[in-house]
């Protein structure tokens, strides 16, 4: 990481204490009742005396969380590659997807409890059904994106579809599908605690909901601390893996350094 | 140049695209052959139909009327010993420069530990040698364009189709890639028919100019470019030069009037 990059975390984390700080103060200055409104010690508090309990529920949550992920990123990206390799099929594909993609999933939810019971399945389930639909577009997006005279190309030399496929088509593709993997993992995370939200007795999600009916807001708070930095961490995750696995998409970056000045 | 067996002979050939009801004709009958060996450049208006032209020829889309041949061959389809170079440099971003380079060997299926070495020697030809194993983002777009005539060269076919290489390109980078080009063409000896809207670049590089007219192209008229060979950037100024630029200036502005 260089300067700039050390220089942003330090701005970052100096923004979010100055908050936390005056959180602290209107919370100390107009006495809000902790029930309604914890102040951010009475969370970090919480968040300590119950570590091993936090510890315990963070990991349910983020199990359920990456196996819909990756059932999203899998299912996703052979949706994508069966839509651009038999042209026919996108026509029955599109629209299940984006009825699919539509249904409220928070309604669906109770459904797919009843069928699927109290466990893992349903979370994982709701988790992949609300990640799945960004990387199959963004991945289809990418797969037909492939510079046309590059395409004239292939063709001149006689390659297979295959060839197409693996040569032109999918690296092509990879800087959508991160795109796609970015936004689906957080949608994920919300998938996964939506299913705790309805049933069950484990995760944060879980942990919440409890919390609230004992009107224990700190602890609700704290969790939902949890859940957001877990977030933003596996968010990051996939950022870093893009530089690796991407490198030639430096572009964006130089997008990016271009808006900031 | 009177060959018995053309390396490119184009008959009669027409195409009319049909885009929902609507006809547009791209080409009139347009027929001319380019002998083996030969540098030959079509020289015609914008969007009169010669990237068409080109495709038809590379099998790439096939022509309403009339036929191609390649070495006597009717072209079908796409056929592996035609090496083509863009207007864009067309080049995989995530592969680095001699990877772009090897990529026809490698649908060909080719021995690519054979073709390696080859393939340096044509960055070498392309004067890119220090840049082989570079990403082309970090080339400048001359840079690229070089790339993409060393991948055209590498499965060493024998006709070369070049549709308006250099058009992207500042008139200076432009000059230096047309001597490059040239000293490419004498030392491989491909035929060649280039595509160019520059009436320099034609006359600089072409045995013959065929020049058509603007949409649907038929074949205007066909100049022989009588400068001596090996031909050297001062030719640029001298009378005869000169002159056949006048002169199909004067053939392309006719029909512009
Ligand atoms: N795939 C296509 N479908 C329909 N019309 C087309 C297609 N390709 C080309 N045309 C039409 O045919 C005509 C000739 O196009 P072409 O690309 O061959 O011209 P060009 O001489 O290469 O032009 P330029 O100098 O701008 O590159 C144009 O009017 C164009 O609109
Ligand atoms: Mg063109």
């Amino acid at each position: 990481m260089n300067a700039t990059g050390v220089g942003q975390i330090v701005k970052v984390a100096l923004s979010l204490i100055v908050f936390a700080l005056l959180w602290q103060a209107a919370c100390y200055v107009f006495s809000v009742p902790t029930f309604l409104v914890p102040a951010p010690s009475d969370i970090l508090l919480r968040l300590f005396e119950k570590g091993g309990l936090y510890l315990t529920h963070t990991w349910v949550t983020f199990y359920e969380t990456l196996l819909g992920f990756a059932f999203a990123v899998l299912g996703g990206c052979l949706a994508a590659a069966v839509i651009v390799v038999v042209p026919a099929l996108r026509d029955v594909i599109m629209p299940l997807l984006l009825i699919a993609q539509i249904v409220p999933k928070v309604a669906i939810a109770p459904i797919l409890l009843i069928w699927f019971g109290y466990g893992l399945a349903p979370k994982v389930l709701i988790a992949f059904l609300i990640a799945f639909f960004p990387v199959v577009v963004n991945t289809t997006q990418g797969l037909i994106s492939v510079e046309q005279e590059l395409l004239e190309l292939g063709q001149s030399l006689k390659a297979t579809r295959w060839q197409i496929f693996w040569k032109f088509r999918v690296p092509t593709a990879l800087p959508n599908l991160f795109s796609g993997m970015k936004i689906a993992i957080t949608l994920a995370v919300i998938g996964a605690v939506i299913g705790e939200f309805v049933g069950g007795n484990r995760g944060l999600g879980y942990l919440i909901i409890i919390a609230n009916q004992e009107l224990d807001t700190p602890l609700a708070f704290a969790a939902i601390l949890v859940l957001s930095v877990g977030g933003i961490i596996l968010f990051w995750m996939i950022e870093i893996a893009e530089r690796y696995l991407v490198p030639w998409s430096s572009t964006g970056d130089a997008n990016i350094e271009m808006a900031r000045q | 140049m009177s060959s018995p067996k053309p390396a490119i002979e184009v008959a009669d050939l027409c195409k009319t695209y049909v885009v929902r009801g609507a006809a547009t004709a791209a080409l009139d009958r347009l027929s001319f052959s380019v002998a083996p060996q030969e540098f030959v450049s079509l020289l015609g208006p914008s969007g009169c139909g010669k990237t068409t032209v080109l495709k038809i020829i590379a099998g790439l889309t096939a022509p309403t009327e009339g036929i191609v041949k390649l070495e006597g061959h009717t072209v079908l389809g796409p056929r592996a010993d035609v090496g083509m170079v863009f207007q864009t440099p067309a080049l995989m971003r995530w592969r680095t420069a001699i990877e772009n380079v090897l990529l026809p060997a490698e649908i060909l299926s080719l021995d690519l530990r054979k073709f390696r070495g080859r393939a340096k020697d044509l960055l070498d030809l392309v004067g890119l040698s220090d840049f082989i194993n570079k990403l082309p983002n970090q080339l400048s777009g001359g840079m690229q364009q070089r790339v993409s005539i060393a991948r055209a060269l590498v499965h060493d076919p024998s006709i070369l189709l070049l549709d308006e290489p250099f058009s992207a390109l500042d008139a200076m980078t432009r000059n230096q890639l047309n001597v490059e080009l040239l000293r490419i063409w004498s030392e491989r000896k491909k035929t060649s028919l280039l595509i160019t809207h520059s009436i320099p670049e034609a006359v600089f590089l072409s045995d013959r100019v065929v020049v058509l007219t603007a949409r649907p192209a038929k074949v205007m008229d066909i100049v022989e470019i009588t400068l001596p060979r090996p031909r050297t950037p001062d030719m640029r100024v001298s009378p005869t030069f000169i002159n056949l630029v006048d002169r199909l200036g004067r053939l392309i502005g006719l029909e512009f009037a």
